[in-house]
């Protein structure tokens, strides 16, 4: 028995963290795609689940929902049409160059389908955004995405490098800017609709001033989706910070006052020896923010339920509301087509921009 | 020579700042620290405010523009104990043993990844997963009984797995399934939490602690490997070596050696992971109701009613909550930092 247990216990330590991500993470996704292509009616306390092949992806993407999930499109602007097809040749002109140079099935095909999302994507975004449309859940999620963590990002390593340098009082506002991570979601949602009460908060008499005492921001939909950002960019900052400033101090010291004293400028020897060495630790921050961000549902939720209309409802928001509602198929089939979009995105971007980064060093 | 006066912009000596550009430096701080506190601090003043306080328009400071009252809080923990209470202790227990129950897996395996060399074999797992694929299809689709279909999978497995196995020897390795395990971050919670919910109400577990503390862990579990496998191999292996040589096993030598030696990580680990799941929404959303309910669930529900948001009791149950994980954080915040740290530079 005791030998047994010597010559297996390796596999005994991995084996409780194994099961229990079978159960609650690969059961549950294969269980949730048998969902998607089904539909549920509940019936007394039990279910019932009928075959419906993609009848939920098509209402989705295609169907009575598009405007939901993606938006709507009616005409394509002269401007859609321009960044539409100068994009799409650039894109083209990417998968020619990669099959040209070093052609790998694998590598092939995974670009392919990095291909097909940024095609795609790019075109929801010429027949929504540019053409003057609504867009849908999906458009509205990228705009948290990429313009919420480009922002975090601007900023957090704007003052992690402000912070890295030799200041008195640095510890302190390392120690204050940290807190923010540590309010729970719901606690920013709240938070920051009271601040952004135009008659109770506390920005009132600027409103009054500008003559905006009667704007309701929760009504504006651009209004409304910048505020989540700001929420959420409060509360992501820290995080970027916190990452970004333990990168600059892992630079070594005397590679920058050789700088100096060879006479680079601040500017030189920023981009020259500094930026260089926390670039790969940046690009991995970005990957681990934008997963995180691609499946907010707090902030929404919370400071404007989604309103006005559709306009601010993330993907994840859309899918709850689904379930919300007893369609556990569409829910599931709204899910999926996020986290088809989230693995394609975080993987392209693992595989073109860390990757490449990390082989290039060595 | 000329003894010319150094510009504003000018460091006096290499290798220290000029005058104005510490100056800039130290008003982006300062600015930055007051949009970082302002919101806190109006939560805490809200907190102290009366109803007509909040309605007659923004008052900043207290005892001078307004008088502070404790009356929501009295609401909360005098009055209307009982769900704020209920709600708090759940919030705790919660928290705590998804942490503890994630952080000993978590480490054990990532304790493991980083000490024995695994190779799975990839048709084995292909074949396993065709199987489990089966399973529910056969029990959602063909209303087959789940025990039955279980059973019939499993002995399908024993069976057959061998002989499949020996088809092709494509083996994978320890980073595979380290990238497996990280990887499941990815997945975004609302994609799982259907099918989870089913299953606890088939067992009838919704709206228990169990329930929300068995998926707690396994949605950090993820972090927990990450970070605890890179602090694992920073570790010297000599100490365990030499302690096999004396005849030690494999979990003597984790408790007694590995785990004192690796506090700090462990530190930041559990309290990142306490964080979040203190933190947590959506799926408590889904898995509980009343008698489980966390923090987060009783703060949105106690304003989406028809009153609209009752700014005063909304800002007490947020300052209780963020108290304790502040007053942690800024305590370890050295250690997040270095935890956070190893896994981004290595991972």
């Amino acid at each position: 028995m005791n030998e047994w247990l010597d010559r297996h216990m390796g596999r005994l330590f991995l084996a409780p963290a194994v099961t229990l991500i079978l159960i609650f993470s690969i059961f549950p996704l294969v269980a949730s795609l048998i969902l998607a292509f089904s539909r549920l009616r509940l019936r007394g306390g039990g279910f019932t689940m009928r075959w419906v092949g993609f009848r939920n992806f098509e209402k989705q993407l295609f169907g009575s929902e598009q405007f939901h999930l993606l938006g709507t499109f009616t005409t394509v602007s002269i401007l859609g049409w321009i960044v539409g097809l100068a994009g799409t040749g650039l894109l083209i002109w990417w998968m020619v160059r990669y099959a040209r140079t070093r052609f790998h099935w694998v590598g092939f095909l995974g670009r392919m389908i990095t291909f097909g999302i940024a095609v795609g994507l790019l075109w929801l975004f010429c027949a929504t955004l540019l053409s003057g449309n609504p867009f849908g859940t999906v458009g509205t999620t990228l705009f948290y995405v990429f313009v919420g963590c480009g922002i975090q990002f601007l900023i957090g390593t704007a003052l992690a490098f402000a912070c890295s340098q030799k200041l008195r009082g640095r510890t302190t506002f390392r120690v204050i800017f940290f807190v923010p991570m540590m309010v729970t979601p719901i606690g920013v949602g709240y938070t920051f609709r009271m601040l952004a009460d135009v008659t109770k908060g506390p920005f009132a008499g600027v409103w009054q001033w500008a003559g905006l005492g009667d704007f309701a921001w929760a009504t504006d939909p651009w209004a409304a989706r910048i505020f989540i950002t700001v929420a959420d960019s409060w509360q992501w900052i820290p995080f970027v910070f916190i990452m970004m400033l333990a990168a600059f101090e892992s630079v070594p010291r005397d590679l920058v006052e050789a700088g100096d004293l060879d006479g680079a400028s601040p500017w030189q020897s920023f981009r020259e020896i500094t930026w260089p060495h926390v670039m790969p630790i940046a690009a991995t921050v970005m990957l681990i923010r934008a997963i995180e961000a691609f499946k907010i549902v707090d902030l929404p939720n919370i400071m404007t339920s989604g309103g006005p209309g559709i306009a601010t409802e993330s993907v994840s928001l859309q899918a709850y509301y689904a379930w919300r509602s007893l369609d556990l198929g569409q829910a599931s089939a709204v899910a999926y087509i996020l986290l088809f979009v989230t693995v394609v995105i975080c993987v392209s971007f693992f595989n073109l921009v860390v990757l490449s980064r990390v082989r290039a060093q060595k | 020579m000329s003894t010319r006066r150094p510009g504003l912009f000018e460091p006096r000596a290499i290798g220290q700042m000029a005058p104005a550009t510490k100056i800039l430096l130290y008003t982006i701080l300062i600015v930055w620290a007051a949009f970082v506190l302002f919101p806190i601090y109006w939560l805490l003043i809200t907190s102290v405010k009366t109803p007509a306080a909040v309605n007659q328009g923004p008052f900043f400071l207290p005892f001078i523009d307004f008088e502070p009252s404790l009356h929501a809080w009295k609401e909360l923990f005098v009055i209307d104990y009982e769900d704020t209470l209920r709600a708090y202790m759940n919030s705790i227990i919660i928290s705590l043993s998804a942490t503890a129950l994630s952080v000993l897996v978590g480490s054990m395996a990532a304790y493991a990844l980083s000490r024995v060399d695994y190779a799975p074999n990839l048709i084995t797992i292909l074949y396993f997963v065709a199987l489990l694929a089966g399973v529910g299809v056969a029990v959602g689709i063909y209303d087959v009984d789940w025990m039955l279909a279980t059973a019939v999978a499993v002995a399908l497995f024993f069976l057959l797995a061998r002989a499949v196995g020996r088809i092709y020897e494509v083996r994978l390795g320890n980073g595979d399934i380290l990238f497996w395990i990280i990887s499941q971050r990815i997945l975004a919670p609302i994609v799982v939490v259907v099918p989870i919910y089913m299953m606890f109400q088939s067992v009838r577990l919704l709206d228990t602690h169990l329930a929300i503390i068995l998926t707690y862990a396994v949605v950090n579990l993820p972090i927990v490997v990450w970070l605890m496998y890179d602090f694992f191999n920073s570790i010297p292996r000599d100490l365990e070596e030499s302690a096999q040589i004396d005849g030690a096993t494999m979990i003597g030598t984790f408790r007694e050696i590995i785990l004192p030696l690796s506090r700090a990580g462990l530190a930041a680990t559990t309290l990142l992971v306490m964080i979040l799941s203190w933190n947590e929404y959506l799926l408590a959303l889904f898995l509980s109701t009343t008698k489980a309910q966390t923090m987060p669930i009783l703060v949105a529900a106690m304003n989406a009613g028809e009153r609209g948001v009752l700014w005063w009791t909304m800002s007490v149950t947020i300052v209780v909550m963020i108290i304790p994980v502040v007053v942690l954080a800024v305590i370890l915040q050295k250690y997040i930092t270095k935890g956070l740290l190893v896994g981004a530079v290595k991972g």
